[in-house]
């Protein structure tokens, strides 16, 4: 019992500790936790999930195996929803709480705990690091829409979420990398940003399949924020 | 093969865990999800695997364990299950996992103690294997995020089935 409570409360502080980089940034906290998890590793046999170091993130999985678990996810969700703006509500709502987590491991990992406080630093953060970890490379464009300024874009061609997914012709224009759109969305919230995020399939002259273009609208509230913070 | 980060594999599995949790509310009916999602990977995953391993057909259970832990599973998983344990008349065995990649960064809460958390992976076992004629019981026996030191699954041969054709000889 004493031994959750006090890993809870640790995790309570790592919490706040990762939320205040953008502002400040100390590395006392980490050492001291560091050497209290050594202390409690002495007494337990098996560390506790909290307390083990975080992994490389360098292990692999074969494609396959992500293509079915995706496919019965998509399946699953049709059984629960009616029409199409659900099914990718849905698709998005889970890739939502894996964006909230990413977040938080790859800042801790890449960038030593510092946080994107600017809107242009994040996008190029979801562009270049989330790409990287998810896809294995940088995204193909980020772009600001024409239309308004609080609309930014970020196109990719051949996700490999869509890579065996063939979509019927009654679904419409069904873009399952809802799911990925949905991780984006929860990254940007998770930093501060928040943002309505959808996907979309958009026709590329002279290539046979459309690129994915994952559209992001800032709230007001990010724009009034970001005109206000010192720029450089 | 293609590969991806296995990290991404891990949060999605763990996603659908919490929506299933989420929208079924009783942990009985969330293994049972978790079974039959596992069965329908399971019956297209062995096509893959026939066609990406070449194996030659299994002589008896214990080869087919054999292949499942070794072969089966470094494919898909990139991990590997020692087979242990086996039963005198050679039906049952245990596949123990070292580390499962579904787990990563998975803790149990307090009310969810009943959950088979990883549950999809019996279901794929059961669903490949009884699709090349071997009706068999899978269930996990010891759990990592239920406090023990490794994974086991106990998987029991229950009928073999005789190999059925799916065209008649006078067509």
């Amino acid at each position: 019992m004493r031994s959750d409570r006090s890993s809870r409360r640790r995790l309570a502080l790592a919490a706040i500790w990762l939320r205040k980089s953008p502002f400040q940034t100390s590395e006392q906290p980490l050492n001291s936790l560091a050497s209290s998890i050594a202390r409690r590793a002495m007494f337990s046999g098996r560390l506790n999930l909290i307390d083990r170091p975080l992994s490389k993130g360098k292990s692999e999985v074969s494609l396959s195996a992500f293509s079915f678990l995706f496919s019965e996810m998509v399946q699953y969700s049709q059984t629960q929803v009616s029409n199409i703006g659900e099914l990718e509500r849905r698709l998005e709502d889970a890739g939502y709480s894996i964006g909230l987590r990413l977040l938080e491991m790859l800042c801790f990992r890449e960038r030593n705990s510092k946080r994107e406080i600017k809107l242009l630093d994040a996008l190029k953060f979801v562009h270049s690091t989330v790409w990287k970890y998810l896809f294995g490379r940088q995204a193909r464009d980020l772009e600001q829409s024409n239309a308004a300024d609080d609309e930014y874009m970020i196109s990719d061609s051949d996700l490999f979420v869509n890579k065996f997914i063939s979509v019927p012709k009654d679904m419409g224009q069904l873009n399952c990398a809802a799911f990925v759109a949905g991780i984006v969305r929860g990254v940007l919230d998770s930093a501060g940003f928040p943002a309505r995020v959808t996907a979309h399939f958009v026709p590329v002259p002279g290539q046979p399949r459309p690129k994915t273009t994952i559209l992001m609208k800032f709230d007001a509230s990010v724009l009034q924020r970001d005109s206000a913070l010192p720029s450089g | 093969m293609e590969t991806i980060n296995s990290e991404i594999f891990t949060l999605m599995y763990g996603s659908i865990v919490r929506q299933l949790i989420t929208d079924l509310e009783d942990i009985g009916e969330v293994n049972k999800q978790l079974d039959t999602m596992g069965y329908n990977i399971g019956v297209r995953l062995i096509d893959e695997f026939l066609a990406k391993s070449r194996t030659a057909a299994c002589t008896d259970f214990r080869d087919s364990a054999e292949k499942v832990a070794k072969v089966g599973f470094r494919m898909f998983l990139n991990t590997t299950a020692n087979v242990t344990n086996w039963n005198p008349e050679n039906t049952e065995c245990s596949l123990v996992l070292e580390d499962n990649p579904l787990t990563d960064f998975v803790e149990l809460p307090e009310g969810c103690s009943k959950l088979k958390y990883c549950n999809v992976l019996c279901g794929v076992i059961r669903g490949a294997l009884e699709m090349v004629n071997l009706q068999v019981e899978c269930d996990f026996v010891k759990d990592t995020l239920r406090g023990d030191e490794l994974n086991e699954i106990r998987l029991k041969l229950v009928s073999e089935g005789t190999e059925a054709y799916p065209f008649k000889d006078d067509d």
